[in-house]
């Protein structure tokens, strides 16, 4: 990649060039893999894209970078994923 | 070279369309609407090849350049007081972007009450942007210092947007003949502009990304390091231009029979033209009176401020006034002198709202301050 000498801010695309976005999280969504049905709704639906695509359709969560917007929890359709709140300890 | 009797304003759009800029975005607001109006008859002729970007209010017209440039274009525009004031926020952010968009601002009073007339409070008042500042005195020096704005916003120790103000109806809507170069000389003169940096598909960057304070005060001092290098480069621009094309209005200020004063007059636009014909006559009538006009607002020209107190007392005549305080003129060349010069210093407000100023004004105040009748600060003709 083109590295420029700048005097102004830039950002190069990076994973996590904004730091580890993950701890901003407030709710943090989880799977239940056994009710999902692979359709990846919430896979297109991350505006983080921090829903990984496993290679045999199954998907994981990256919460290293998850803010915890809940939107994949929204539009799952099978409920398979919830939202719990971050301190709470089970 | 080619003698073209015009206003200000198209004579503005006409050196904005020499300098081939690939994005024109801009808004009509009176009273610069015939420099927008200028541009897009270069557009219905052909002379103006570039992307002329019709948008809905002055804050996108910055915005459309802001993202031209980014992107690597070479970007004007052109606004006057509420427009510009509606820009406020975009103005920061082209300057701290570090983007050289080049804009004409005409200035004119703020409303309340509605006028359009000359009053500088609308570009004073965008002064902590970080955008190069010059005020004109005529058609000649609009069109020499629109050129020369873009070789020096663009020049790689500057990066920074360039503001061109002069005032409404006196120059913008008044005729005087103007040298223009022809298009060869202006295209050898100002070569394309390369950006260090830009938006690429191929080379992916964003801008405007979250920084944490120490480097936000590094961008901060590299803007005041920018504004420094062109304190140093405007004269050695001014000089070239003068070489090249034989015109010339000062550099950073410009010095008209300083060279006995004992007083010197500082004024900036078009009231600057008027202080001259004034000192001419004080100094018929043996009273040794000198002009500084202040073309270079910012960078604000501080070390001729002091070498013009070491040798004389100032008259500062200011066509603004920030409320509350002093004229932005008088309040800046009092603080370059404070601790190295003893001279004395005076300031005048005068011509707000338009209000008529002419060489007799101008010349009553400075005989008011020979006779040592003037006060430190005070406005003129207030009465009338």
């Amino acid at each position: 990649m083109k590295k420029y000498d700048v005097v102004t801010s830039i950002s190069y695309p990076k994973k996590g060039a904004q730091g580890k976005t993950g701890n901003w999280r407030v709710f943090k969504p989880v799977l239940d893999k056994s009710k999902c049905v692979k359709c990846l709704q919430c896979w297109m639906f991350c505006p983080e894209a921090t829903i990984i695509r496993n290679k045999d359709g199954t998907i994981s969560i990256d919460y290293e970078y998850c803010k915890g917007c809940g939107i994949c929890a929204n539009v799952c359709k099978v409920k398979a994923i919830t939202l719990e709140r971050e301190a709470e300890k089970k | 070279m080619t003698v073209m009797i015009n206003t200000g304003n198209y004579i503005a759009a006409k050196a904005a369309v020499m300098a081939k800029p690939d994005v024109v975005a801009a808004y009509p607001i009176t009273p610069q609407t015939t420099v927008v109006e200028g541009i897009a008859n270069y557009v219905d002729t052909g002379e103006f090849k570039g992307e002329y970007i019709c948008v809905e209010s002055e804050h996108s017209a910055m915005s459309a350049c802001i993202g031209a440039s980014a992107a690597g274009s070479r970007t004007f525009t052109a606004t006057s007081s509420h427009g510009l004031l509606l820009m406020h926020e975009m103005l920061h952010w082209a300057a701290l972007a570090r983007l050289p968009v080049i804009m004409c601002n005409i200035n004119r009073v703020v409303g309340p009450g509605w006028n359009i007339w000359a009053d500088q409070n609308d570009s004073i008042s965008q002064r902590d942007t970080g955008w190069i500042q010059f005020y004109c005195s005529s058609n000649q020096e609009i069109f020499d210092t629109v050129i020369q704005s873009f070789k020096l916003g663009e020049h790689a120790k500057v990066l920074l947007p360039v503001m061109i103000n002069y005032d409404a109806f006196i120059l913008s809507h008044t005729s005087m003949p103007v040298d223009i170069p022809n298009e060869k000389e202006i295209d050898s003169y100002l070569q394309k502009y390369k950006p260090g940096w830009k938006l690429d598909v191929e080379n992916p960057i964003t801008f405007g990304n979250i920084i944490g304070p120490a480097y936000y005060e590094k961008v901060r001092k590299a803007m005041q390091d920018a504004q420094e290098n062109a304190k140093k480069l405007i004269p050695e621009i001014t000089k070239d231009w003068k070489k090249k094309f034989g015109t010339y209005h000062g550099d950073l200020i410009e010095k008209y029979k300083c060279d006995n004063a004992d007083y010197i007059l500082l004024a900036m636009g078009a009231l600057g033209a008027e202080s001259k014909v004034a000192i001419d006559e004080l100094q018929k009538n043996g009273m040794e009176v000198g002009l500084a006009r202040v073309r270079s607002f910012r960078p604000f020209p501080a070390e001729e401020m002091i070498k013009l107190g070491k040798q004389a007392d100032l008259i500062v005549l200011d066509r603004n006034i920030s409320i509350g305080s002093e004229g932005a003129l008088f309040n800046e060349t009092k603080a370059a002198l404070y601790g190295k010069s003893d001279a004395k210093t005076y300031g005048f407000v005068a011509g707000l709202g338009g209000k008529d100023v002419t060489y007799k004004d101008i010349e009553a105040m400075c005989k008011k301050v020979v006779a040592g009748k003037a006060k430190d600060f005070e406005w003129y003709g207030l009465e009338g």
